[in-house]
């Protein structure tokens, strides 16, 4: 029973980590994704703030889901995000003045990430707290992973760099529309490209093998 | 900073610092509702009042809270005030044009996490932006996103004829779109700054 019970709370994990990942399969919370993705320090921040966020909001949301009347939910999931947020807010700009500036405004806009409000709709408002905080971590993982994916790609071929750390030398010619917005575009585009022939693959794998063992 | 005249923050938020496509704000109405032009531009309009209203409110709360010294509830007193904005217009729609009222559909009460409106708020906060300044620069941020989601929903239209390859379809082409118009756009860099 117990056995039973881990193996579910790994899939909650699991499932925003990568069959629901947040970035490349569902296409949530893209603006903050777009916006600050110019490079990997940048994603990674934006998606610990984020994933903070995230796991505080649907415990929150969690443990007062029976109290909350439904018809002023919103409202409420909005007041404790916009909480948390400020909190953040305070916090990195305690912490790294110069990450604070290189983010700016994007991280009061966490409030608006529809990540976070999608899932404290969808799924911290209809389980227990700490199965809504397995899942919300996992997607707030995915979320990070994914921002890292478009942020060192982004930073590798706009600026020849990772980190910071120079990669090619000096007669790299950095790709410089990568750090501008339309390659934030370009580069989501080409990943969201890239799982949808994935998926396309397995699919057809599975169909070939009469559906046999799933995955 | 010397200050800008109004023409400028008009045409920075409209153009060259376009919300959607240099900013990326209000990503998931403009990839959500570009599919079809009688959908996008009602979006558009609504999405712009939205933005009126919140900053006007903006704008008055942000005074009361510096007055009080209470700025730690910005964040907080600003999201009250767009998603009181958004079910004003969600009422009036329902009223005037329960067609669009479907048409629009979820997106509508969306509009409260759409980050453009709340990017307005924040950034003419941010900017210090006077009562004359913010109205040009709400009315420059809601003309831009209504130009965007229009454009977006023309090439899509157009795309629904074309044979595109089985992988592409869905969020994937419309991203590339959006990039294609994003550059697009750059080219009216240095325009109002």
């Amino acid at each position: 029973m117990s056995n039973l019970s881990q193996s579910g709370n790994f899939d909650e994990f699991m499932e925003g980590l990568w069959r629901q990942n947040p970035v490349f399969v569902m296409v949530l919370g893209m603006c903050p994704a777009l916006a600050v993705t110019v490079s990997a320090v940048n994603a990674l921040a934006m998606g610990f703030a984020t994933t903070f966020v995230l796991v505080c909001s649907c415990l929150l949301v969690s443990l007062m889901r029976k109290i909350v009347p439904k018809e002023v939910r919103i409202a409420t999931y909005i007041v404790i995000i916009a909480t948390f947020v400020t909190v953040v807010d305070y916090v990195i700009q305690a912490v790294s003045l110069e990450l604070y500036e290189a983010l700016g405004a994007f991280i009061q806009l966490i409030v608006v990430n529809c990540l976070i409000l999608g899932r404290a709709e969808a799924h911290a408002s209809k389980h227990p707290p700490f199965v809504a905080a397995t899942n919300a971590l996992g997607m707030g993982i995915g979320f990070t992973l994914g921002l890292f994916a478009l942020g060192g790609v982004r930073e590798i071929l706009g600026a020849g760099k990772l980190f910071g750390v120079s990669l090619f030398g000096t007669h790299f010619q950095p790709w410089v529309v990568m750090v501008l917005p339309p390659g934030g575009f370009f580069v989501l585009g080409v990943w969201l490209l890239l799982f949808a022939a994935l998926r396309r693959r397995k699919a057809s794998r599975l169909a070939a093998q009469g559906g046999g063992h799933g995955a | 900073m010397a200050p800008e005249s109004l023409g400028q923050i008009f045409l920075s938020a409209a153009l060259a610092n376009n919300f959607v496509l240099a900013m990326f704000l209000g990503l998931c109405p403009f990839l959500g509702v570009s599919a079809r032009m009688n959908t996008a531009f009602p979006m558009g309009l609504a999405s712009s009042f939205v933005m009126l209203v919140a900053s006007l409110c903006a704008y008055g709360l942000n005074l009361l809270l510096t007055m009080f010294q209470l700025e730690f509830l910005r964040l907080i007193s600003y999201i009250v005030v767009i998603a009181s904005a958004v079910q004003l217009v969600e009422m009036f729609l329902k009223k005037t044009s329960p067609a669009l009222f479907r048409a629009l559909g979820i997106y509508l009460p969306l509009i409260t996490t759409n980050c453009a409106v709340l990017g307005v708020a924040l950034f003419q906060t941010a900017r210090e932006y006077g009562f004359l300044q913010s109205l040009a620069f709400c009315f420059g941020a809601g003309a831009g996103f209504t130009l965007a989601l229009v454009l977006m929903a023309s090439v899509r239209e157009r795309l629904q004829l074309s044979n595109v390859p089985g992988v592409a379809q869905g969020t994937a082409l419309s991203l590339m779109l959006a990039g294609l118009l994003s550059m697009a756009f750059m080219g009216f860099a240095g325009l109002g700054g």
